[in-house]
């Protein structure tokens, strides 16, 4: 598709003129008559019917009465009544529904009988029941009272799909939303109809649960390699869309009743989409999150994780008030006033700003902000280390990272505004995905990209092509890690790859791990200049985007500006009203782990960080370090280390702004109102004990600064990448080179709490290729991969069609924490060995 | 002279002629006309040969009448099983929000109610409570009623909520203590039709093994019967002294 032609299309619609309940409407051709109907307000009743999936058919309620133009232009009616949910408008039409039509009303009536018949009618312990669709319309739309007195169909309840989707199959009314969203939208088999007649089912493929007496499953389930049936990542979605309690979720189940919630709308914390959510909660403690609809973004659907990983923020471990360590080195509770001036004493003296002889010896301190803030929170972080600590060692990246990705997110991402969107995703002809899994590290990225299958072609670069680039239909460009800068060097001119993304509206996507793989960022650069393609960087975390927005990584200040460039600094300082910006370049997370670790800073401040996600030893640097200020939302690693933990708030319990990979704004409030505080507004506590006015105590405080701030001008920005691609290290012996990224449901520390979820994460394995696997001898079918770290991890192996010389396992997965245990990034060597 | 005035002039006026007031009343004769002063007293006289209407209470408690609205009780089955499946339609149909429900589902290890759902946390505010009687209306499985106890009064607010256990029936003889499972071989829709009348082996087996001590096992109780005396909590009396919990003069809120 050209641009050209979309514009056309655009201009001239072509439309239909018909007449509904003696309401003339004009809609565009193709328009089904349910959907012209809700455009002149006229509620059809409807199951099976659902904006995003394909039209179905399958439950009959949205019977009207239909009369159209034969061919003479003579308006006859239809014998019987029509399906409005799968007929297209067309000119002339004349549409009664149940509202003007006494045929269409009594047939509707039949129709809901008939789904009643089978209907246990269970609702008082359904968890549906108040908020169902069936039950309203049930009411609305059909007899008061039931005819049938037989024997209802039984079905064993309820039958658990996965460890958190519950199926009850008594209360389905087979309209199929469930497994067209399965097969649609995500793509993963796990649930279909079953068998035929009165018999008719939604079922998994097990002929035990369902037994069938003769009849075959129809379909097969995919499997994951422990033979576990497959659970999808975006399971939940079922749940919500399904118009019975047929499909109800473990983590809700008899949890609630819809008018015992408060409903706040909300943004998604878990990963960079941004995905619109909607959080339900009942006295201050929130049971379950929904999609909300935004079709920009999320359309309707979220995954698994934005759904279901929400208890993490309400774990017996969460801080309430602040921890003073005293006398006796432990940590007690403190007030507010009393902690805030421990810590900023203790922070002084580490920043040598006591004006006594003693500031010579004081080293400095770094700033590790964490990549799940929010966008007033990273702002706070950077200006809290530039203006009341004088440092640049601030760095959210905690994760691999490097000085050419600081390179290309101020010159290319920083300050750029709303770049590609997902409607860009969707339309794009081509999408070349490098260093990024659209499933496992994208969540609705995925979802977008699959709505365009077979219309757009999907190239990934990566060592194996994984379940989720599959369902994509993707083709491979095998690579091993470390490789993706020769990969993206080699698409030149003339060749199919190149052609492809020469096309207008081309998309390459850059995922967060390509930061590790010297090079690659800046031949990503170059490819984009030689065929046009455009650039979109989609990292993982919920808050890294922002946090490059905010200028809290050590390079960058806010709105992409040069951290090295004087005007730049100047710029800013006037902006800030201060003297002026620390000149001296800052470290990076891993370097101000490593100076700490090596007594090189007296101080750190650390936000969400997780020691387990880093390579770099950042529990020795919190040992080694004299002072350390903990903001934390639970008692953590980092807080038992701490000398003063400030408590601050969850995602919920806050206002703020996610930055969505595609750089536009995600605002959301406050959804529980509790004491619980923000990181800006604690650091703006400490900045006043300290003697400055950082301004960062509200969000509007901090979003009336970047608006003066705005994007870099020209002379202030930073510079694009220029690194050459380095030859990846070859695979010789028992050295592989390790291939790595984490899976959606792993063992990230925001799904804590939530056992459902876990259940349904992908089993760990172990990836090589089939010749890797002969070279170094698996034993038992499990290798042993060490690293630079003391730990190990064990695996059973999966032999993957990939590039040789190369193991996979997932990051963070249960028994397979590679930053902790190996102690490297992917893309370098490690050590593997069959047999444990 | 100002508008007001106006106004209560012409107000007067009215007065004057509206009709003098007339009383329908016969005019009393001389001999009742000298003893009205004291005609009060004939009336106190005249009751002190009436049967007395006072109620003794709280010496002597006078039952109410059958259908009076008292305190709420949540039934059990024959078998001891609660009746309550925690759907929350009683407090959903409370129009003072004094009922708070929280469902859960029962296991194989903890059977409280017949099917997958029971109500975990029950708690009624009476405080709040109007006696309305629209919960016992919307009870799907008439788990909740009214019983005739009036008395709910207590020295906190707290002591009026009442917790599910002070709402409960009491156990009557064969029932047995919940959990427990159901009567093998039925479905909670034999329960709701009533087809469930008494506690079967199987499930006095499978309390014995898990709780020997339980006190409404037959053998258990028994020796309870022959001291005339039942579980402090289950007794009627217990709940009618008020509600469990931290009660002892506590006045917070």
């Amino acid at each position: 598709m050209t641009s050209t032609a979309d514009k056309a299309t655009a201009e001239v619609v072509e439309t239909v003129t018909l007449t509904i309940d003696g309401t003339e409407v004009t809609v565009p051709k193709g328009t089904l008559i349910i959907r012209a109907a809700e455009q002149v307000g006229i509620n059809i009743p409807r199951f099976c019917d659902h904006p995003l999936l394909k039209p179905a058919g399958a439950c009959r309620q949205c019977l009207v009465d239909v009369a159209a133009p034969d061919r003479e232009g003579n308006v006859r009616p239809f014998p019987k009544p029509q399906a409005s949910c799968t007929m297209t408008a067309m000119d002339g039409m004349i549409v009664n529904t149940q509202n003007t039509s006494d045929e269409a009303k009594k047939a509707q009536e039949g129709v809901m009988e008939l789904l009643l018949i089978n209907h246990p009618l269970d609702c008082p312990v359904c968890d549906k029941g108040g908020e169902c669709p069936l039950q309203n319309q049930a009411m609305s739309h059909g007899h008061a009272e039931s005819r049938f007195i037989d024997v209802k169909r039984v079905f064993e309840k309820p039958l658990a799909l996965s460890s958190e989707i519950l199926l009850d199959r008594e209360r389905c009314v087979l309209c199929q939303r469930c497994t067209r969203f399965s097969k649609e939208i995500a793509g993963d088999a796990f649930i279909d109809l079953q068998n035929r007649g009165a018999m008719q089912q939604i079922g998994t493929f097990d002929e035990d649960v369902l037994d069938f007496d003769g009849y075959e499953p129809i379909g097969v389930a995919a499997e994951d390699e422990s033979g576990k049936a497959f659970s999808s990542y975006y399971s939940g979605n079922t749940v919500q869309i399904c118009p019975v309690g047929a499909l109800t979720s473990a983590a809700y189940r008899f949890r609630s009743r819809p008018f015992d919630l408060v409903s706040s709308p909300g943004i998604s914390e878990h990963d960079s989409s941004g995905a619109a959510i909607r959080t339900d909660h009942r006295r201050g403690k929130v049971l379950r999150r929904l999609s909300d609809n935004d079709p920009v973004v999320n359309e309707e659907w979220i995954t698994d994780k934005d759904r279901f990983a929400f208890a993490w923020q309400n774990l017996s471990d969460r801080l309430e008030r602040p921890l003073v360590r005293g006398e006796d080195g432990e940590l007690h509770e403190a007030s507010w006033p009393d902690a805030i001036a421990r810590a900023a004493a203790g922070l002084r003296a580490a920043a040598g700003r006591t004006g006594t002889p003693a500031d010579r010896k004081a080293k400095g301190v770094g700033v590790l902000p964490g990549g799940r803030v929010t966008l007033e929170d990273a702002y706070a972080y950077q200006k809290f280390a530039r203006v009341a600590l004088g440092t640049n060692d601030v760095d959210a990246r905690t994760r691999g990272a490097s000085d050419e990705e600081q390179a290309f997110l101020g010159s290319s991402v920083a300050g750029t505004g709303l770049g590609v969107t997902f409607g860009d995703l969707e339309k794009a002809p081509t999408v070349l995905l490098v260093g990024f899994e659209p499933e496992d590290e994208g969540g609705v990225v995925f979802l977008r990209l699959r709505k365009s299958v077979g219309r757009q072609s999907v190239l990934t670069v990566a060592p194996f092509l994984s379940r989720g680039a599959e369902k994509l239909s993707a083709s491979l460009i095998q690579t091993a890690p470390g490789g993706e800068a020769g990969a993206l060097a080699a698409v030149k001119a003339g060749t199919d790859t190149a052609d492809a993304l020469s096309e207008d509206g081309a998309v390459v996507i850059l995922g967060e791990r390509l930061a590790t793989v010297p090079g690659a960022l800046a031949e990503a650069l170059r490819l984009a200049k030689r065929t046009g393609a455009r650039l979109a960087w989609i990292p993982r975390r919920a808050g890294e985007r922002g946090a490059a927005e905010a200028g809290a990584l050590p390079g960058l200040l806010p709105g992409g500006r040069d951290a090295a460039s004087e005007a730049a600094r100047d710029a800013v300082a006037q902006a800030w009203s201060v003297g002026s910006l620390p000149e001296a370049a800052g470290r990076d997370a891993a370097g101000i782990i490593a100076a700490a670790a090596a007594g090189e800073l007296s101080g750190l401040v650390v936000g969400g960080v997780t020691p387990s996600d880093l390579t770099a030893d950042l529990r020795a640097a919190l040992t080694a370090t004299d002072f350390v200020v903990s903001l934390e939302v639970r008692r953590t690693e980092v807080s038992e280390h701490a000398d003063v933990v400030l408590p601050v708030a969850p995602t919920f319990e806050k206002p703020g702004t996610f930055v969505n990979w595609e750089g536009r704004l995600r605002g959301f409030a406050t959804a529980i109102r509790t004491e619980a505080i923000s990181d800006h507004r604690a650091l703006d506590f400490l900045g006043r004990e300290l003697g400055v006015d950082l301004k960062v105590g509200t969000v509007a405080d901090v979003n009336e600064q970047l608006a003066v701030l705005g994007a870099a001008p020209k002379g202030q920005r930073m510079k694009a990448p220029t690194v050459k691609a380095a030859k990846p290290a070859p695979a010789t012996g028992d050295q592989l080179i390790l291939a790595s990224w984490h899976m959606l449901v792993d063992e990230g520390a925001l799904q804590d709490g939530e056992p459902y979820l876990a259940g349904t994460g992908r089993t760990a394995v172990a990836r090589l290729s089939a010749h890797t696997a002969e070279r170094i001898g698996v034993k038992d079918g499990v290798v042993t991969i060490t690293g630079a770290a003391k730990g190990a991890i064990e695996l059973p192996v999966v032999v993957t069609e990939m590039a040789d010389g190369v193991v996979w396992v997932p990051a963070k997965s249960p028994g397979s924490w590679v930053a902790q245990e190996l102690g490297v990034e992917p893309g370098t060597l490690v050590t593997v060995k069959g047999g444990i | 002279m100002s508008e007001h005035d106006d106004v209560w002039k012409v107000n007067r006026e009215r007065d004057g002629e509206a009709q003098r007031f007339e009383s329908n009343f016969p005019e009393y004769g001389p001999i009742a006309k000298t003893f009205a002063p004291v005609a009060g007293f004939g009336v106190t006289l005249r009751n002190f040969f009436r049967p007395t209407v006072t109620e003794q209470y709280p010496d002597e408690k006078t039952p109410a009448m059958p259908r009076y609205h008292g305190r709420h009780q949540l039934n059990r089955y024959a078998d001891g099983l609660e009746k309550c499946i925690g759907c929350e339609l009683c407090a959903w149909a409370c129009p003072a929000d004094a009922i708070y429900v929280e469902a859960d589902s029962n296991t194989e290890d903890a059977q409280y109610s017949p099917g997958e759902r029971y109500g975990r946390v029950y708690q009624i505010n009476y405080l709040r409570c109007i006696f309305c009687g629209l919960c016992i209306e919307a009870c799907p499985t008439r788990a909740l009623t009214m019983t005739n106890e009036y008395e709910l009064a207590g020295p906190t607010r707290e002591g009026l909520i009442y917790e599910k256990q002070d709402l409960l029936a009491p156990m009557e003889d064969g029932m047995l203590a919940a959990p427990h499972p159901m009567v093998p071989g039925t479905v909670d829709d034999d329960y709701y039709k009533g087809d469930v009348t008494q506690v079967v082996q199987e499930q006095t087996a499978w309390v014995r093994e898990r709780r020997p001590d339980d006190p409404t096992l037959p053998e258990n109780r028994s020796a309870e019967d022959d001291a005339s005396s039942r579980p402090a909590q289950q007794s009627p009396d217990a709940a009618l002294s008020g509600p469990a919990g931290p009660v002892g003069g506590r006045t917070r809120g």
